[in-house]
């Protein structure tokens, strides 16, 4: 079994549902995300239109994290999945720098690295993640890419655009996006210029040791 | 290149919570700043066996134990750069092989070990129970120990190199500039300790592995800023960050011309005028210049946003 996600961009309507439902599941603490959707506004007054991306971890089969991790506290589990150990968590922070994705935060409550784990915990029993569960439109598509019949397996069979962020990097992602473009996957393909997010000064918990 | 579709997108992020910029801050740069002295002193040491035994009397323990203190320096400074420092132990009852963290824990600790004993033989002389000989034992462990010194004083750069995120770190350059810092801190350190216990030779020669370090480490770095971006965009936004009038731009340059252009001046001074003062400042210059640009290349490719 391998486990995989994939959103249909074409159907995500930025409702944050998802990004609640994970926080709500996880017990996600403020100022930290497992789960998040970007917004990026496209074109100039009045052609101008919003695009959103959940962005999650990508669960790589060649994970960075897995990789660097020094206590085995980032480890694969049988269906794929990468899960997190926090118990084992040293707090080195070598995943959050290995993570191509920027999906890995340190917990500011347990001070331990923490990330998404498509809910391992409900996949365990059966049911699927909380974000999946949530999604009023059904973008989110969870399931077993092994499975030639499994409704993720059937998505990308049947769409041609279905794509991975920075896959030059050789993590070979197991989260994928169908509808997207570069503005959606690329950080470098848009801008970040103070004063036009949404919301603005935003603070971030402490996070213990010394960090800038 | 993605980003000039900019210029037809209007592409702007107007909403989306990224990490914080910088989780490695300057208490990694003290790490991996007092780890290439601690290692750089063992290989001078090492090379002054070699070059010239005979001025090594006085000269052992002492730069032993600078070494120790300064690798005790960079354990201290990773360990408290830990988010759970009493979890320490897990890296060696839990140890993942993968990991160039988990080797480099290890490697140090046999190696801090290693020059204990080492302090301890030369400390304790005749009532040492491993040889009367202490100076002949000392010189025989020097040898495991400065081979040992080389993975020490690379395994950072594979720590950079698994950074799959900060694509300014590629092992291979960055375990030449690893060397070279050790070499360069090394020298320098060595040139400050020595004293007059050295002869004015001997002084020259390390001076003059101080200005070579300098120069090729400077050579490693003007190579990254002018051709770094050329093969990559990623890069290039990250060198944005030291180019024009980039955030840290001021910070890199004062630390290329502390750590590598004067020194390399200074030691070419001495060796005209035989100054044993413009070489200790030219010492003194490189040790501090290598922190600034050492935290520099530690910092700029935390700034890019990854998502």
């Amino acid at each position: 079994m391998q486990l995989g996600f994939l959103v249909d961009l074409h159907l995500c309507m930025g409702c944050k549902g998802c990004e609640i439902a994970c926080k709500v599941e996880n017990e996600v603490p403020l100022s930290t995300w497992r789960l998040r959707v970007k917004y990026v506004d496209v074109g100039a007054f009045p052609e101008t239109k919003r695009t959103f991306t959940p962005l999650r971890c990508n669960h790589c089969e060649n994970a960075p994290c897995e990789r660097i991790c020094p206590v085995s506290a980032l480890h694969y589990i049988d269906n794929g999945i990468v899960n997190i150990d926090s118990e084992r968590c040293i707090g080195c922070a070598g995943c959050v720098m290995a993570c191509p994705y920027g999906a890995i935060y340190i917990d500011p409550e347990t001070q331990t690295a923490d990330k998404c784990t498509y809910c391992a915990h409900r996949v365990a029993s059966s049911m699927m993640p909380a974000c999946v569960v949530a999604c009023p439109v059904e973008a989110n598509i969870f399931g077993d890419l092994e499975d030639p019949t499994s409704n993720i397996s059937m998505y990308i069979q049947d769409h041609r655009d279905v794509q991975v962020r920075k896959p030059e990097k050789g993590t070979n992602p197991h989260h994928f996006y169908v509808g997207a473009s570069q503005v959606n996957l690329n950080p470098l393909a848009s801008e970040r210029v103070e004063g036009f997010s949404l919301f603005n000064k935003i603070t971030h918990l402490p996070l213990g040791g010394h960090h800038e | 290149m993605i980003h000039e579709s900019i210029a037809a997108t209007q592409a702007v992020v107007t909403l989306d919570v990224p990490l914080p910029d910088i989780f490695w801050g300057w208490f990694v740069t003290m790490n991996m700043w007092a780890k290439s002295i601690g290692t750089g002193l063992v290989f001078m040491l090492f090379l002054l066996m070699k070059k010239n035994p005979d001025e090594m009397k006085g000269l052992r323990t002492p730069t032993l134990i600078v070494s120790f203190i300064m690798m005790n320096v960079f354990l201290l400074f990773t360990l408290a750069d830990l988010h759970q420092p009493f979890r320490m132990w897990h890296i060696f009852f839990y140890p993942h092989w993968t990991s160039a963290i988990t080797v480099g824990a290890w490697m140090a600790t046999v190696f801090v070990g290693l020059e204990s004993l080492m302090i301890v033989v030369m400390l304790r002389k005749d009532k040492c129970l491993l040889t009367k000989n202490s100076t002949g034992f000392f010189d025989k462990l020097l040898f495991w120990v400065t081979l040992l010194a080389i993975p020490v004083t690379l395994y950072t750069a594979g720590i950079m190199a698994e950074a799959t995120a900060r694509e300014l770190w590629q092992m291979s350059t960055e375990s030449v500039q690893m060397i070279l810092a050790a070499t360069l801190s090394g020298s320098a350190a060595m040139i400050l300790l020595g004293g007059s216990k050295l002869s004015d030779k001997t002084r020259q020669f390390f001076g003059a592995i101080l200005g070579l370090s300098a120069l090729m480490a400077f050579i490693i770095y003007m190579s990254e800023y002018i051709f770094g971006g050329m093969k990559s965009e990623e890069v290039i936004a990250i060198l944005s960050n030291i180019k024009g009038d980039g955030d840290y731009a001021t910070m890199f340059w004062i630390g290329q011309w502390v750590a590598y252009i004067l020194p390399m001046l200074l030691v070419a001074l001495a060796r005209v005028s035989n100054s044993s003062n413009l070489l200790n400042l030219a010492s003194m210059l490189a040790i501090v210049g290598l922190w600034v640009i050492k935290h520099v290349w530690l910092v700029i490719p935390q700034l890019l946003s990854l998502s």
